[in-house]
């Protein structure tokens, strides 16, 4: 299994030279938690503060949302950018392709038709109402 | 001159081995990586509830919105819920790795534990909701709602029963290679189920106090 020509499964550990057997995996975990924990308590903090401008609290988490995806497929799952993920990457890689293209597009285009709908949006846009 | 050429060829190909020249990859590549396209289209169906709850998340008519009936301090223990219970599938996924029977039990408990606490206070918040009247059929921002979340909720369902299936497993076969296999494919499950909520809290309760 330390053969590098042979991809590596998903979710296991890599088993190139670098990194050692034993203990180091637990610390790997430990290593993700803390960091998820953090991403976690500073996206709800985010969420409820009056500190920060209220505009921007969306896109900020977002990006914690994305940071902690991150942690998660790194810490948890071991991806890596190493040559024997290739595979996992590249299959990783088109499915958020896809997730883009579903959710952005939906929102565009459900946002486009809402501002094309006739006047009087309360009468024209019945299963849209608030 | 053909001959020469394809002697040559051969030459070639036999001075830098490839992937495919060292044998086809071991199963448990093989089982992993499909299981690992499968989570990838589960999520790309996770995306279109996602797509159908964003757009629809203000179309409330007339009913309660997520800012009158979302509790942070739920949402919080149950993200801390499910992010424990992940990382002790990760210590179980290391047990596994070094053939220790006793902590692999021990964290698939907790694994458990941790899990059903997460869809006891889920199936609370959905009861609550409905008792009040915010059920599904009140409004397309409630569908959309139930439709998201109560789908992340059947899967971890789906889970624990795998998990407890999986300890069976264990119990009665033992380590084998087949065993192990799956709880591979288990801990990649639940990792994914993770990521999704990690997408789920933020979108869902956290965007949706906000506005």
């Amino acid at each position: 299994m330390t053969d590098t020509r042979y991809d590596r499964a998903p979710g296991d550990a890599s088993a190139l030279p670098d990194a050692e057997q034993g203990t180091s995996g637990a610390i790997v975990y430990t290593i993700g938690l803390v960091l998820a924990v953090g991403l976690t308590g500073l996206s709800f903090w985010v969420a409820n503060t009056s500190l920060l401008w209220a505009g921007g609290i969306s896109l900020g988490l977002t990006v914690l949302a994305i940071a902690q995806m991150g942690v998660h497929l790194v810490f948890f799952l071991h991806v890596t950018t190493g040559p024997d993920n290739t595979n996992n990457v590249m299959a990783l890689a088109f499915g958020v392709l896809i997730v883009i293209l579903v959710v952005i597009g939906s929102l565009l285009i459900m946002a486009d038709l809402n501002d094309s709908m006739m006047p009087g949006p309360e009468l024209m846009n019945l299963q849209m109402q608030r | 001159m053909s001959v020469a050429v394809a002697v040559d060829d051969g030459v070639g190909h036999e001075a830098r081995p490839s992937a495919s020249e060292a044998g086809p990859a071991t199963k448990r590549i093989v089982v992993s990586y499909g299981f690992w396209i499968f989570l990838l289209s589960d999520i790309v169906m996770f995306s279109a509830f996602f797509a159908a709850y964003a757009v629809l998340a203000q179309a409330t008519a007339g009913g309660p919105s997520g800012v009158q009936l979302f509790h942070q301090r739920s949402v919080a223990i149950e993200t801390g819920c499910l992010l424990a219970s992940s990382y002790s599938c990760g210590l179980m996924s290391l047990a596994i790795g070094s053939r220790r029977y006793g902590i692999t039990y021990l964290d698939a408990l907790v694994t458990f534990v941790l899990g059903a606490a997460f869809l006891v206070l889920e199936l609370r918040e959905f009861a609550g909701m409905i008792a009040v009247g915010a059920g599904p059929q009140r409004s397309a921002f409630l569908s959309a709602f139930f439709t998201l979340v109560g789908c992340h909720g059947l899967h971890v369902t789906a889970g624990l029963v795998w998990l407890v299936v999986m300890m069976a497993q264990v119990a009665i076969k033992g380590f084998r290679p087949t065993v192990e296999r799956r709880l591979l494919c288990f801990s990649l499950f639940w990792h994914a189920l993770d990521i999704v909520w990690v997408w789920l809290f933020t979108v869902v309760y956290l965007m949706g106090v906000r506005s």
